[in-house]
């Protein structure tokens, strides 16, 4: 089967330890989460994590069953590249002395629309969001001055499609809730 | 105007309130505050001290399954937290509900590692349904209600409540309420006239349908609408492991069990029906075999309350997401009355084949004399006739628990309690006290090796404590006779750390105030089983087993399960 790289959105009530919970699922599958990011969702109260995992669909189709049914997560929607609009944010610590000696900085800046967060006498620290080639393309170019250190977050997405499922799933809930109350 | 009450107290209250009678357990440091409140309960609550923590979860778990209501434990924090991790991990993969509620250290000390302190979240999130720290006494009442609506409901299982010493000292104003929905949790999925439809027509064009029953039938309660559909439409059943007794050993319809070691006839037709319709099974690979060659001609529909079972293994033509009781009902009135003589037929040569090679080798061996060691299976049948087919089988795991399945006969519902998924030597002994107190009026029948004895032997004291009478039989050949056999078949006879210096077990039965007796040879056990019978109360036979005895018919590991083996070197064909 073959395999790339999907991500994985859950949405889940607001509890400990449910990354935990959610992860281990994919190690007891022996698969790498190559990138976590957790926050609030658009909805009150309710989380949004996002995982990004190399697997086939096959595996990942299974994977977001095992999460749908645990406890306290609403839903599990997994994506390939071309579905989402996603973003990482990158931070590079660099020298300022080496940057300054460098004739090229100030393209490198601007070509790669980085942003300067912080400059002293000793590093400046640049700042770069995009897709993961981006950020990787910038460290490698900054390489050469000695990067002192890096750090990429997770990948966070939002989806391309027109319906919003997840709404839709809360709204289900609620007349399930309704109905059960009646009875 | 509400009460204040100790956390304690509303642990108490609220096992109560959800219908609890018994409780199986073992106090320590962290857990006595409520331990301390249970005294006040006593008229309520029946606490069963067992001898270890184990001991506690198997038998909360026997008793789960033999009465359907949720098994409770309560033990303390650390060692004890980790000696229910064997029982919970059985639980959840053999989808026995249960609550089991450790204590826990003082909030503040919560990740110091204080005295008796384990991650208990950390080490039980991967092996239960859900787990949860309970940290402020006013959570207790939401947590065990939510404990048991989840235990209890859509595909059953284990909740561990770990409840720190602050929440049981501390103080709550009373107030329970059930709880009957979690908004991210639907046991009862909606039932879609679309799957039935199209598992009704697939069924009604068949010309070679089977049914395999799983433990989902009993667990819904649909042991009736089981034999309802199977006689309507004429159709076959075969039980797994689990599914065993949903119907009756003698229904002309039952052909036996799939898998490892289950019948020829189910297992060679496996892969030659042209339907197979599973109800609450998750096709293990002890009843696949290996999975590419499952089934190949079947169209396959699944049954399940849990939707992540489909095609986690073995893909499925069509599926119904229910309760098996509910889409059973469903498609009983959209199945065709029909006859399958022809096919039904195809499984009496596998069947004859199995009474003469397999069965009679077991049952009348004729190639031992009457003061020779027995075979497992003659002695299963003996104590199972003289029962009249109406007792509990417990079974430990191995030899003792293939042939126990394989040699006991079935008139009731939820006769069978076995560790499948797990395989959990040491289940049967603490497992047949649970259901003896479940089921104070059936026969208790605890199967089980010398080796799987001593893994919990210990639970002897339990049935003295409580004067719990099971009848119990140890198939003892002095050996772990499950891996010799796989020694003997696969690994040269090289019999590596499988010879057992065995103690004298009726001494150990005697020194409890068991009567007990060594039966050493054939024909001595007749009488043996009659005194035993005659007994109330506990009576604990020592079987002398002959240590060649192997467990056949045998899916050869690694192959399709149409590939059989009847004896170590012949293979069935037909």
């Amino acid at each position: 089967m073959e395999k790339k790289l999907y991500t994985i959105s859950v949405f889940t009530e607001n509890q400990v330890g449910l990354l935990n919970r959610i992860s281990i699922i994919f190690t007891r599958r022996g698969l790498n989460l190559e990138s976590v990011s957790s926050s609030a969702s658009s909805v009150h109260g309710i989380h949004k994590m996002n995982f990004t995992c190399t697997s086939d669909r096959e595996t990942i189709e299974k994977v977001i069953k095992q999460i749908e049914r645990c406890i306290d997560v609403l839903r599990a929607y997994f994506y390939t590249d071309d579905e989402i609009v996603y973003q990482e944010v990158a931070l590079y610590k660099v020298p300022t002395q080496k940057l300054l000696d460098e004739k090229d900085f100030e393209r490198i800046i601007r070509v790669h629309n980085a942003r300067i967060l912080e400059l002293t006498r000793e590093y400046t620290i640049l700042e770069k969001t995009g897709h993961e080639s981006e950020t990787q393309a910038l460290y490698e170019l900054l390489a050469k001055y000695g990067i002192l250190q890096f750090i990429r977050s997770g990948r966070i997405c939002i989806t391309k499609s027109p319906t919003e499922h997840f709404t839709h799933y809360l709204t289900e809930q609620e007349l399930r809730r309704q109905q059960i109350e009646k009875n | 105007m509400s009460e204040r009450i100790t956390g304690s107290e509303a642990i108490c209250r609220a096992l109560v309130a959800e219908d609890v009678t018994t409780i199986f357990g073992y106090p320590g440091g962290q857990i006595m505050p409520f331990y301390d409140k249970l005294f006040d309960f006593s008229d309520r609550l029946n606490h069963i001290l067992t001898r270890h923590e184990q001991g506690a979860v198997h038998a909360a778990q026997g008793y789960a399954r033999a009465s359907g209501k949720v098994g409770v434990v309560t033990v303390t924090s650390g060692p004890a937290a980790t000696n229910i991790i064997t029982g919970v991990a059985d639980a959840n993969v053999d989808c026995t509900p249960l609550v089991v509620i450790t204590g826990q250290v003082a909030v503040n000390s919560l990740g110091t590692d204080a005295f008796q302190e384990t991650d208990v979240m950390g080490i039980t999130q991967p092996i239960t349904k859900w787990a949860y720290q309970v940290r402020r006494p006013e959570e207790i009442p939401w947590a065990v209600a939510r404990a048991f609506y989840i235990a209890s409901t859509g595909r059953p299982g284990p909740v561990v409540l770990d409840i720190t010493r602050d929440a049981q000292v501390g103080t709550l104003d009373w107030d329970y309420k059930k709880i009957n929905y979690i908004r991210s949790y639907n046991p009862a999925p909606e039932l879609l006239p679309g799957d039935v439809l199209a598992a009704a027509s697939l069924l009604n064009r068949a010309e070679s349908p089977m049914i395999i029953a799983g433990h989902g039938v009993m667990l819904s309660n649909a042991e009736e609408d089981l034999i309802a559909l199977a006689e309507k439409a004429d159709i076959p059943v075969a039980s797994t492991l689990l599914g065993l007794s949903s119907i009756p050993s003698d229904h002309p319809l039952n052909k036996g069990m799939v898998g490892m070691h289950g019948n020829i006839g189910p297992n060679i037709n496996t892969n030659r029906a042209d339907v197979i319709l599973a109800v609450g099974l998750r096709f293990d690979d002890r009843v696949t075999g290996v999975v590419k060659n499952y089934a190949p001609q079947a169209k396959i529909i699944h049954i399940d309350i849990d939707c992540a079972e489909f095609n986690k293994n073995v893909k499925a033509h069509t599926t119904i997401h229910a309760d098996a009781g509910k889409a059973l009902k469903a498609l009983l009135p959209l199945v065709n009355k029909s006859k399958h003589t022809e096919w039904l037929a195809t499984f009496d040569k596998p069947e004859e084949v199995e009474r003469t090679e397999v069965m009679k080798r077991e049952l009348e061996p004729d190639d031992i004399a009457p003061d020779g060691a027995m075979r497992m299976g003659e002695v299963v049948r003996k104590i199972s006739e003289a029962s009249g087919n109406k007792g509990i089988l417990v079974t430990d795991v191995g030899q003792n628990q293939m042939m126990a399945a394989r040699y006991f006969k079935y008139t009731l519902p939820k006769s069978v309690l076995t560790s499948g998924g797990l395989g959990t030597m040491g289940f049967c002994l603490p497992a047949a006290v649970g259901a003896k107190i479940a089921c104070p009026g059936r026969e208790v029948f605890a199967f089980m090796g010398d080796g799987g004895f001593q893994m919990t032997m210990q639970e002897l004291g339990t049935m003295l404590a409580y004067n719990i009478g099971v009848k119990v039989i140890i198939l003892n050949n002095d050996f772990l006779g499950n891996v010799r056999q796989w020694q003997a078949m696969f690994y040269n006879n090289r019999f590596s750390a499988t010879p057992m210096i065995n103690p004298d077990f009726v001494t150990i039965a005697n020194a409890y105030g068991f009567p007990a007796e060594r039966v050493a040879t054939r024909a001595e056990l007749p009488a043996a089983i009659e005194r035993m019978m005659a007994h109330e109360g506990t009576y604990l036979l020592d079987v002398n087993i002959d240590p060649e005895d192997m467990v056949f018919p045998m899916v050869v590991p690694g192959a399709a399960v149409d590939d059989i083996l009847i004896n170590t070197t012949t293979k069935y064909e037909g």
